[in-house]
Order: structure tokens, then C-alpha cells, then sequence
């Protein structure tokens, strides 16, 4: 069978690891390199606002492309067919919404995070706080999701079972070192290289996890003589489905027989889901810094156009390795390693790799696309923590505490200071959290960013009676409507895969997914908040526009 | 070694008042007109597709399960669409900023830099 941990031999964990540690070592020079030049508050949040349309779409696509996306949407496939195709479709339409109304504007008008343009025309401390909290909430959501998906990721890469053990560590101590050794490497990208550092960071992993997993997925192909039918039909017979395999269904809105009330909140569970993901990406705020890192508003949309090509592209190649690993590894193989099937595409790279040059093939595969997962964690945890690194220093330090008169050089160190503390405080709570099922928080931070980030962002660009009522309603709306429907969910308590377990049931919220509720909620709130105030400030809206759509006045590019 | 221009706050060329001037310029009224009427139906019709689709793949499964050739089916087709489509609205915008918005919002902005500039 092709189950990791009984071929995998200490050598080959060693070659795995050694890939690692070039990767690291890679990615460190890279960070240094970058640094050197970073000491303004510009450099560090923003990265010197120097870099192309190339630049930053694959340094975007870097950011985005998480270890999530990666194994997640492949094992999701491979377990269930068409549904975890269903995943990347949300997450790739979304970029329209951030490419149409949202990259060019935000750039023009804003300067180094998202709280920038929303408290724009508003009252500065209420707005910059309230987005501050939503920044923060959504990305250390997201960071903690992929911290505890790292430890249990580092021990499946390496093949470690329980009882055994590997250079003295067992399958605990090693998750423990992988939460550990990963967030000691995204402060130290952080802290030392700055926004600059960490883009080419970004830029330098993104080649390498979507020109791996190019490879795997063409030699999938190579594999079928390019016949993608006859790819389908192998994972649907391998699959044990048939053709139920290849239609949505079985994994999300799925039909309980006799039980017409549950299908029914399933299916609305599943479109819920499909709001959130559509709409949260443009609000995301360690995505929306981003379009910071580049000179102009132009740039910053040319980006997003390289960046839609990158994650689409992307998002065709786990199509392929998630049905390759249905058809060439199987659910069963999969399932022995890894419930979840974050597996798959691990196993399928080790599969390939020996039916071209037998064990040493599988296992210079296998430690290939181990290094790729590895480098989509790293360089989107990276991205997280200097984006709750930037609001704490520019919107809650300087903005609300100092009210904006430090100095750029107190901000800065401020920031660092900041990395290194949410970065600790990251790896405790994932430490202590690593046997909890925390994947619900991926989904809960795209339900926030798409329930309080993007209606405030949207009306504060385009509807001149907004305010700062209206903003604050909103953004505390859509956050807490989102967070509370989800602690009242099905995901909290109430069943056996909740996180707290079946004995605690305080679930009357029917759905996973809150966005169907909470989206609305927001929208309503940041209007009925706005219409209940009577401050408005028409030259401000006026300003703003003009910036947004035609740059004047934008913050520039350093000059070097 | 790094200069910025300016660390806090914005710019110094141009002041507040002269960029919210433009706003009532019939040149930047037109601008905005042109932009709207390019990503506001292109948006909902894209965001509308991708609603339906997952509408679809929720209540009409028998549907997405129709075999067209081989084991394709609907829904896979149906999926495909949906990057296509966003690949397409991606090159097509280009091409609108690129024949439409980036000159006119260019010559606006050297105007209010120019008209700033004491």
C-alpha cells in the first residue's frame, strides 16, 4: 500500500528535511537581502511601494495560496469528488470583486493598511480602531488555523506515525517543533525584512509551490496521455462512487435521507459558504496591504490581473492532482494517512515519483511537494503577521494611542516589537490548541472579512452620506454577527466533530457557515448606523473619489 | 541609502481642497460614469453566474450530473466556466482601462497636480 510512514525511511525524512532547510536557508538570505534597505515606516509596511505588476501578483498569489489551498482542496477532491472543486471556484471568482472595485481605489486612497481608507473621511480613533479589531480578528483566525494545521503538516510530510519516532522525536514532539520552528521563521522574515523581505519571500515560494505542483499535475497527465475523461473515469471507478464521484453532493449540501430539515439547512449551509468565499477575499486585509507594495493605483490593478492568472492556473493543477490522487493513490490509502486527505497530494507525488525511478523517485517526489506545502505556510503566515503587525503599529499605536504623532521610526520599531509578540502568542495558543478541529477558522475568517471588512470598504469608496457610524455599525456588526453565529453553530458544540465536543450543546444556529445571515447583518448595520447619524462630510467624500480614481495625491514610491 | 518623501502624512503638492475641486468637473463626472458603467453590470453579472452555479450544484445535482462526452458532465463544464468567465472579465477590463480610463484619469491627475503645483 502506498501509506507514507511504513515505506518512509529515515533517510528519506532526511532528504525531506534537507530540502527544508535550503528552502529556510533560501528564504532567510532572500530576507536579509531585502532588509537591508528597510528603515522608514513606508519600507517596512509597505515595502518601499516599489514593486511591478509581476512583482506583486505572484508575491499575492504567495500570500494566498495557503497550505490549505494546497492540500486541502487536492485531499478534499480526492476524498469527495467535485465538491472540493466547489472551494477553489469561491476562492478564485472572489478576486473579481477585488479587482474591479477595490485594488486601484484602495491603493490610491490609503497608505499602508486597511483602516487607511476606511477612516478616510471619518472620525479617526473610533473608525481606526474598529477596523484594527476586524483586521486582527480575521487574521489571527487565519493564522491559527494554519499554525495547528502546520504541526499536524510538518509530521505528516516527515511520515511520522504515533509510536514512532524521528532524531528522538515522536509524533507530538515533532508537531510541538514544526508549530514552534515555523513561527520563529515568519517573525524572523517579519522583524528583519520587513514587507520588502517578505515579499520576495512571497515571490520566491510561489514559484515554488505552483511550479511543483506544474510539475505533479503534468506528469498526472503525462500519466493519462492527456486524457482528462479517462483520468475522471478512473477516479470515479477507484472511488467506489461511480459517477456520483464527478457531481457535487457528497461533501457539501449533502441530501440526508428522511431527514428533509437538515438537507435543507445543509444546502443553505453550502451556499452560505459560497457567499463568504466570494465576497471575503476582498477584505482580507493581508491581501488588500498588498496592493500597498506597489508605485501607483494602475500597478496595483495590473497586479491583480497576474495574480487571477497565477491562482486560476493554480486552482486547474489541484483539479487535476486532487482526481489524480483519487485515482492513482485511492480513498482508502489516503484516508489510512490522513482523515482530513491533506495527504493526497503528498502520497500521489510519491506515487509518480516511483512509477518513473522507483523508491528514490517517490522519495525525491515526496520531498519536493513537502517542501511546497511547507513554503505555502511560510509565506502565508508571514503575510498574516505583518498585517496584524502594521494595524497594531500605524492604526492602534500611533492612530489611537499617539494620535498619529509618532515618528515613522518609533512605528516601525513599535511593528517589530508587535511581530514578535503575535507571532509567540500564535505558536502558544497553537500549541495548546494542535488536537483541536480548528479548519472551521479559515471559513469564519472569510465570513468576517466578507461581513465587516467589504460593505464598510465598498460604501466608504462609493456612498457619499456613509459616516462614521455607519462604518463603525458595520464593521462591529459583521464581526460580531459572524463570530456569535458561529459559536451558536454546529461547528462549536453540539456534535462529535465539534470543537467542544459533544457534551456541550449550545448549538441553535443551524448552519456551519454564517454568511448568509451575517453579510446582510453588516450591510444593514452600516446603513441603518449611517442613517441614524447626521454627520456627513461631503468634501471629504469628494477628496476621496478623485484620489481613488485618478491617483492624485497618492502616496508615492520610495526613492532610492 | 533610502529617502522617503514623506513619512507622515500625505504628499505635500497638492492640498485637500484642490483634489475635492475635481470632483464636480464634468471631465471627472464622465470618468466615473465611464468606470461604473463598465465594472458595475460586469461585476453582478459575473458575481449572478457564479450564484447560479451554486445554486446549481446544490438543488439540481441530476442536472449537473448530465454526461456530455466521455465522464465529463455538466458540472464540471459548468465549473470550467467559471474561471473561464474571470479570466475573460480580467482581460476585458484591461482592455477597458487600458483604451478608456488609464489616459483620461492620467490627464485629470497631472491637472490638479499642475493647477496644485505653487
Amino acid at each position: 500500500m502506498n501509506t507514507l510512514a511504513q515505506e518512509m525511511s529515515d533517510s528519506d525524512r532526511i532528504l525531506t528535511i534537507s530540502l527544508f532547510m535550503v528552502m529556510v536557508l533560501v528564504t532567510i538570505l532572500i530576507t536579509i537581502q531585502g532588509g537591508r534597505k528597510t528603515s522608514t515606516a513606508t519600507d517596512f509596511h509597505s515595502g518601499g511601494r516599489g514593486f511591478s505588476a509581476w512583482q506583486n501578483g505572484f508575491a499575492v498569489a504567495g500570500d494566498y495560496v495557503s497550505a490549505a489551498s494546497f492540500l486541502g482542496i487536492a485531499g478534499t477532491i480526492a476524498l469527495y469528488g467535485y465538491d472540493g472543486f466547489l472551494y477553489s471556484i469561491g476562492f478564485l471568482v472572489a478576486w473579481l470583486v477585488a479587482l474591479l472595485l477595490v485594488a486601484e481605489s484602495l491603493r490610491n486612497s490609503g497608505r499602508f493598511t486597511v483602516a487607511d481608507a476606511l477612516s478616510y473621511r471619518m472620525k479617526q480613533r473610533p473608525v481606526r480602531t474598529a477596523a484594527a479589531v476586524s483586521t486582527l480578528s480575521i487574521s489571527i483566525f487565519y493564522l491559527l488555523a494554519q499554525m495547528v494545521g502546520t504541526g499536524a503538516l510538518v509530521t505528516l510530510l516527515l511520515g511520522i506515525k504515533e509510536g514512532e519516532t524521528f532524531l528522538g522525536m515522536d509524533a507530538g514532539a515533532a508537531k510541538v517543533v514544526g508549530i514552534v520552528v515555523t513561527g520563529l521563521l515568519m517573525v524572523a522574515y517579519v522583524a528583519f525584512g520587513g514587507m520588502k523581505g517578505t515579499t520576495w519571500v512571497q515571490i520566491f515560494q510561489a514559484c515554488v509551490k505552483i511550479g511543483l505542483a506544474f510539475v505533479l499535475a503534468i506528469l498526472v497527465l503525462v500519466h493519462y496521455n492527456f486524457n482528462l475523461s479517462s483520468l475522471l473515469g478512473d477516479a470515479a471507478s477507484v472511488s467506489g462512487q461511480g459517477a456520483a464521484f464527478l457531481e457535487p453532493g457528497l461533501r457539501y449540501g449533502t441530501e440526508v435521507a428522511g431527514d428533509s430539515l437538515q438537507t435543507l439547512w445543509n444546502k443553505l449551509d453550502l451556499i452560505s459558504l459560497g457567499l463568504a468565499l466570494v465576497l471575503g477575499t476582498a477584505g482580507l486585509p493581508h491581501v488588500l496591504i498588498r496592493f500597498y507594495t506597489t508605485p501607483d493605483g494602475k500597478t496595483a490593478r495590473k497586479s491583480v490581473n497576474w495574480a487571477i492568472g497565477l491562482i486560476g492556473m493554480f486552482y486547474l493543477l489541484t483539479l487535476v492532482l486532487g482526481f489524480g490522487a483519487a485515482a492513482m493513490v485511492g480513498k482508502e490509502a489516503i484516508i489510512a494517512e490522513n482523515p482530513a486527505g491533506n495527504s493526497a497530494a503528498p502520497q500521489l507525488s510519491q506515487v509518480i515519483g516511483e512509477n518513473i525511478a522507483g523508491s528514490t523517485g517517490g522519495a525525491i517526489m515526496l520531498a519536493l511537494i513537502a517542501s511546497a506545502a511547507f513554503a505555502a505556510i511560510l509565506s502565508v503566515v508571514a503575510g498574516l503577521i505583518i498585517a496584524c503587525s502594521s494595524s497594531l503599529a500605524h492604526d492602534l499605536y500611533n492612530g489611537v494611542f499617539k494620535h498619529g504623532k509618532a515618528s515613522g521610526k518609533q512605528e516601525v520599531v513599535f511593528a517589530k516589537f508587535a511581530a514578535v509578540g503575535v507571532g509567540a502568542i500564535a505558536v502558544v495558543i497553537a500549541v495548546f490548541a494542535q488536537d483541536l478541529n480548528v479548519a472551521f477558522l479559515v471559513a469564519l475568517a472569510f465570513a468576517v472579512a466578507a461581513s465587516a471588512n467589504l460593505p464598510t470598504l465598498l460604501f466608504s469608496l462609493f456612498w457619499k452620506r456613509f459616516n462614521t457610524a455607519g462604518a463603525v455599525a458595520g464593521i462591529y456588526g459583521g464581526l460580531i454577527s459572524s463570530i456569535g453565529l458561529v459559536i451558536f453553530s454546529p461547528t462549536f458544540s453540539g456534535t462529535e466533530t465539534s470543537l467542544l465536543g459533544e457534551g456541550v450543546d449550545i448549538a441553535w444556529f443551524p448552519l456551519s457557515n454564517p454568511g448568509l445571515v451575517s453579510i446582510p447583518l453588516g450591510l444593514i448595520c452600516a446603513v441603518v448606523g449611517t442613517l441614524m447619524s447626521s454627520e456627513s462630510n461631503p468634501d471629504r467624500f469628494a477628496s476621496m473619489q478623485v484620489r481613488a480614481f485618478t491617483g492624485a495625491g497618492a502616496e508615492r514610491a520610495s526613492v532610492h | 541609502m533610502t529617502t522617503t518623501p514623506e513619512d507622515n502624512g500625505p504628499p505635500p503638492e497638492v492640498s485637500d481642497a484642490e483634489i475635492a475641486a475635481m470632483h464636480d468637473d464634468p471631465r471627472f463626472v464622465e470618468l466615473k460614469r465611464t468606470l461604473f458603467r463598465f465594472t458595475v453590470p460586469v461585476l453582478l453579472a459575473a458575481l449572478a453566474w457564479y450564484l447560479v452555479y451554486v445554486l446549481l450544484s446544490a438543488y439540481a445535482r441530476d442536472f449537473m450530473g448530465i454526461v456530455l462526452f466521455g465522464n465529463i458532465n455538466l458540472g464540471l463544464i459548468l465549473g470550467l466556466s467559471q474561471f473561464a468567465v474571470t479570466f475573460y472579465v480580467t482581460w476585458a477590463y484591461n482592455r477597458f482601462t487600458a483604451r478608456k480610463f488609464d489616459q483620461q484619469s492620467a490627464a485629470l491627475r497631472d491637472d490638479i497636480m499642475n493647477g496644485g503645483a505653487k
